[in-house]
Order: structure tokens, then sequence, then C-alpha cells
């Protein structure tokens, strides 16, 4: 970690109220983990990009966890407090947020939304015993455990864990619904290099399609602040691609449509959680955007009750029109499950962030837990996976819709 | 196919690249200092066209004039306040008041129209041309990119040899002293130029956002430096040759990532640079008017 970190630490330290950490008791003096007590409420952090190229997902989980806190609140059985810090999608940053909630005195971590960040954040968690479940950090590095795929050295941190799929899971679900559908013969991949969730998918992905003899006739690769896309997408369309995977985030796929249309090449897209937001961006034209398919856990456009309660509140909470996308569904999920893991277990506010995050390691492992939320049945191993099925969906007239039933 | 397809794709972002560069090496050529902040006025040239495009609902021709316009003011009161009080400092000085400047603009977009980033619709918006049977397309807007890249090098040529405002350029090009002793204003002048340059930002980041569709406070930064390189190839100060770098950088870098990979494009695109600066010093055509002395 970098200089201003630890000068962050000798900050936090001096003013003494922050609890229980490694690193301060190693530091000397502090005592341990008193501040946040003499609350009767949980104190739960979030960090999520609020600004910057990823805001879309930031703001989306920030206002559904806001929504289920406000819930969990209304019932009134446990009280709890969100305070949300924006990291603008940037390591440094949001360890530097993460601090920040510390020096608030955070007991649970809900976050961080984008994945870089969070492996970052999690060592972090992990050293000073913070349980934290991230609404839709999905690589497993974010988890650890190279028995399940993470970097050599890179450990299971045991104390987070996903809302998400991992991409490893989204990969290989991806594959597996190209081939079972049938939605292309001839498949050429975009994918970001220089980006851990895109590389974590488009692996697995490449090894399921092999598993299931898909044709990948063209791989192309891409790095951040690249803005041209001719030769990618010209690669694809002379190798006669007609499914174009794009395992990305929404910001160069907008780029990657648009080249598209620009050298008249109309294959079907597939896309990831990522794209997911893309109908949101500033200026827009959805109509590019027409047909694009994705694998999501939530539909905002579903008629059950509880998605359209949610529509309702978020919308509400958002100040906004624009329908609650994935991101927004996982967070919410993320604060509910951990308060009926908290009612279950029978936890109290005022126990320290350690004790509550032992408590709730050990209620999500628990193989009798299971939470039933807007994004399915989930349930957790103590890889700190979730399981849960996917949904296919595309887009259309600028909304999304159920693929299965279009 | 796939050749001349990368080849009219090269050519279309080195137009974009040669009117950046034309901007950084008109001010080199005359005011003698490299104007790192050319980048972002092209980032704002961009926000202004689409702020009059998306929320204004104006026409994209009224759009790129009133950016024009935007541009050219910023410009002009960019060098009125940093650059003017610094015309007798060390170029050192300078240098760094225009990277300054350059954070400046970033950080103030960032205010202004907040991180995220926006799609922006082409200013071009026709379907793409189908050639040879529908092997070959070509995009509307690489077309114009082009033309408009050899109209404005064309009508600076022009501007510089003939008019007597483009004459008094030359000679603040050649001896700010002696140009100043024969009776012109040499304070004008550079501003003028800076105003010309800001002016062809404005068309730079038009065309590089509608070319590549989105926008955010950081748009100008890497094609700015990608052009400055390509002014530099070329022969900074010298305004064929920065048209010349930027195409030859365009082509190299889109070449370099169809076959040679995409994440060397970058790093082959700069390292063209150091080979062109280590045989020829001056720019592939910056010796004709460097100064003599």
């Amino acid at each position: 970690m970098s200089t201003p970190n630890m000068s962050r630490r000798g900050f936090l330290m001096a003013s003494g109220s922050v609890a229980a950490s490694a690193i301060l008791a190693g530091c000397g003096g502090s005592s341990d983990g008193s501040s946040a007590a003499a609350s009767d409420t949980f104190k739960i952090g979030g960090i999520g990009p609020v600004t910057g190229a990823a805001a879309i997902y930031g703001s989306a989980t920030k206002f559904g966890a806001q929504v289920a806190v406000d819930e969990v609140n209304a019932a009134g059985s446990i009280k709890m407090e969100l305070n949300w810090q924006d990291d603008e999608h940037d390591a440094e940053k949001s360890v530097n947020a993460y601090n920040t909630l510390k020096d608030w005195g955070m007991q649970i971590l809900v976050g961080t939304t984008t994945t870089t960040p969070c492996i970052a954040v999690t060592t972090e968690t992990n050293a000073d015993r913070i349980f934290q479940l991230t609404p839709s950090a999905s690589s497993v590095n974010v988890i650890g455990g190279e028995e399940i795929g993470a970097d050599p050295g890179n450990v299971r941190k045991d104390n987070v864990f996903q809302m998400c799929f991992t991409d490893p899971n989204q990969g290989t679900a991806s594959a597996q619904y190209i081939s079972s559908k049938q939605l292309g013969k001839k498949i050429a991949i975009i994918y970001n290099n220089a980006d851990a969730y895109s590389t974590g998918i488009y692996q697995k992905f490449i090894d399921e399609a092999a598993a299931l003899n898909l044709e990948v006739v063209s791989t192309q690769t891409f790095t951040d602040d690249q803005t041209d896309f001719s030769v990618q997408v010209g690669d694809a369309k002379s190798n006669g691609a007609d499914l174009l995977f794009l395992p990305i985030y929404y910001t160069p796929a907008a780029l990657i449509l648009s080249e598209a249309k620009k050298q008249d090449y109309a294959p079907k897209f597939f896309g990831v959680d990522g794209m997911d937001g893309i109908l949101d961006l500033e200026g827009f034209d959805t109509a590019l955007a027409e047909g694009v398919m994705l694998l999501t856990p939530f539909v905002a456009t579903a008629e059950d009750e509880a998605t359209q309660a949610f529509d309702e509140a978020y919308k509400a909470a958002a100040k906004s029109d624009a329908n609650p996308n994935q991101f927004a569904a996982d967070a919410y999920d993320c604060v509910k499950a951990i308060a009926q893991a908290i009612e279950t277990a029978g936890l109290t506010p005022d126990m320290s962030a350690a004790d509550l995050c032992e408590a709730l390691i050990a209620q999500f492992t628990d193989a009798s837990f299971s939470y039933s939320g807007l994004t399915g049945e989930s349930s957790w191993s103590t890889t700190g996976e979730v399981t849960k099925t996917p949904k296919g969906m595309v887009i259309e007239n600028g909304v999304y819709m159920p693929l299965d039933e279009a | 196919m796939g050749f001349l397809t990368n080849l009219i794709n090269g050519i279309s972002l080195g137009s974009v690249y040669a009117i950046i560069a034309l901007g950084y090496t008109m001010v080199y050529g005359i005011a003698k200092m490299l104007n790192f902040a050319h980048g972002d006025v092209i980032m704002v040239g961009g926000y202004i066209c689409f702020i009059a495009m998306n929320n204004l609902g104006l026409p994209p021709v009224v759009a790129v004039l009133l950016s024009m316009v935007g541009c050219t003011c910023l410009g002009i009161v960019v060098e009125r306040l940093a650059y003017k009080p610094l015309r007798e400092a060390p170029s050192l000085a300078v240098l760094i008041t225009a990277i300054g400047v350059s954070y400046l603009l970033q950080n103030t977009a960032l205010l202004v129209w907040g991180a995220d980033p926006k799609a922006f619709r082409s200013i071009v918006d026709l379907p793409s041309i189908k050639l040879l049977g529908g092997q070959l397309t070509v995009a509307p807007i690489s077309i114009v990119t082009v033309l408009a890249n050899v109209a404005i090098m064309v009508g600076l040529t022009l501007f510089t040899t003939r008019t007597k405002m483009g004459k008094a350029m030359r000679a603040c090009s050649e001896d700010k002293g002696a140009a100043q002793l024969m009776g012109i204003n040499v304070n004008t002048t550079i501003s003028m130029v800076f105003a010309i340059g800001s002016g062809l930002a404005a068309i730079a980041g038009v065309l590089l956002c509608s070319t590549y569709p989105t926008l955010m406070p950081t748009t100008g930064s890497l094609p700015g430096i990608k052009a400055f390189t390509a002014a530099v190839v070329g022969g900074i100060g010298s305004i064929p040759g920065a048209a010349l770098g930027g195409i030859l950088l365009g082509i190299i870098e889109i070449f370099a990532k169809a076959y040679i990979g995409t994440q060397l494009a970058d790093a082959i695109v700069f390292g063209v640079l150091i080979v062109v600066l280590l045989i020829r010093p001056a720019g592939l055509l910056g010796q004709e008017i460097r100064e003599k002395v």
C-alpha cells in the first residue's frame, strides 16, 4: 500500500474513533471497537463508484441498498444506517473510502461494486475482520481461493461473500446458454485484457466453448481508454462471426455497437452483467442496442410483486424514471440477506465488527441458510460463491425482456 | 479486403490526429511554446457540441459553429490570462503553465459535466457506404474527416502565405524582435494564433467524438498526446508536416493493432517517434522551416 494510506491510518489512529483493527493494534495505543457500540443501529458501510466511468453501477447499488435499508427499518425488528462512499472505480480511492467508513464506525460492508477496487478492499476487511458482502464484484480474486481459480497466493478471504455470479460462472453459463439455445455458429469475442473482470469471464468462456464444440473464429482484445474498435470489429466481421460475445462493461460496448453499425455488421451481440446500464448512458442511441442479449439474474420488467414494489421504491429513491438494473437488485439483496442473517442468528448492534463478522460467516456458510430475493434463491458455500440460476435477457424497444419468452 | 478496410480506418484516424496536430504546430511555429492544453480544448469543443445537439436540440452545423466560437473564446481567454503574462519568461515556465491549464480544464469539465461518459451522436448520421459489392464499407464520418483535414490544411497554407495576418505570423515565427520593429503587433498576432488553433481544436473535437462516440473529461488527453507526437514526427512548426505525421501515425496505429497486437499499438506509435527523432531530429518535414541562425 502506498504512503497516503499509511498516513491516513496514522490520522485514524490519532482520532481514536475506529473499530478493532489488526493494523491499528499493531501501531499500538488505540482502544478497541468502542465507538460504534453506543448505538442501537447496525452501521452498514457501502462503497461503489457514484461518479466516473462506472458510475451507473455505483449509483444503482447505492440506491438499491438504500431502498433495502429503508424497508428493514420500516419493518422495525432491527435498525440499520447506510453510509455510502464513492470510489470512482479506483482501487486506491476505494481503500480511502473504506478507511473513511471505518472512521465512521462501520460494522458490516456492502461493497464494493466493481471488481478491481474490491480486490484491494477485501484484503483490508480480511485483515480488519469486517464482514463484507459484495453485490457485483464478480472476480474469484475478490473472495480468493486458488482451488476456485484465484491467482496463486490469493487464499480464501473467509469474511467475503458475493451476491453476483463469479466471473468463471458467468463465462461458463454464457457459453452453455449460447450452445443450448443455438444462438451462434461462429463466435467472435472482444474483451478488455487490462481488466480482471473481463479476462476472468473470457478465460472460462473459452474453456467451456471448447468443451461444447462452439467455434470461436475471432478473439480480439483492447485496453482501458481505447476508443477505436475498427480493427476488432473488422476482424470479427471478416471472419464471418454471427455472434459477438462481449464480456465487458457498457462504455466500450457502446463504442463497439456503434462501430459495428458503421461497418454495417449486424451479428447477435451477447453480453454479461457489465452490459447492464447501456440503456442509461447519456446520449446513447438505444436503437443500437436493439437485440443485444445478456445474462442477468434480474429484470425490472418482471411482473412479480416484489420486483414491482422494488421498481417503484427505487425510482423514488433515485429520483429517476430509469428502471433499476441488476446491480440495484443485487445491492438490495445484499442488505436484505444480511438483515435476514442478523435476525436468524439473533445478533445485536452493540457487538463489535469482528464479533459480527465471525457470527455472519457462520450464518452464511450454514447449509440451512438461504435467502430468497429479487435475484432469485441464493445460497452460499464456504468458498464465498453464490448459487443461483441466471436468466437470459434481450433488449427490445429499449427495455429488457426475458429471452426465453421473447 | 481487410487491408483496405484497415487503411481507410487508419487514414480516418490519422486525419483526426492531423487536425489536432495542426493546432499544436501552429502555436509552436509562431509562439514557440508547446500548448499542452490543446487536447483539453478539444474535449471542451466536444462537450459544447454535445450540449448544443442533445440538450438544446440544435442542428449539427449550428452546433459545430457554436463549438468553434466557444473554443476560440476559450483559447483567447486562456492565452490572455495564462500565457501572455509569461511572454518574456523562460520557455520551461510556459510549458509548466500549459500543463497546469490542461489540468484546470480537465477538472473544471469534471465539475461541470461530471465524470460519466456521454455517448456522442455523430454529426453525420447517415448509413455507411458500401463499395465493391458490400465487401468494403466506409463510414460517412471518415470521408467528412478526411475532407475537413484537407480543407483545413489548404486553408491554413493559403492563410499563412497570402494574407497580411498570415505573413505577420510567419514574420513573428522567424524573429519576434525584427517583426516588432517592422510595425507588427506581436501580441495580437500570437493571440490570433491561439484563436485559430482553438477553433481548429473544436473541429477536431467534434470529428473525434463523431468517429469514436464517447465523451468524458479525459477524452482529449490521449489523442492530444498522440497528435503532439504526430506534429513532432512530421516536424513541429510545419503545416504539411503535421498533416503527414498525423496520417502516418493513424495508419501505423491501426496496422499495428491489426497485424501485431492491440496491446502493443500505443507502444509502437511512440516507438516510431523515437526512431524518427533519432534519424531526423527535426522531424520528417521539419528542416525547411527551421530557424536560420
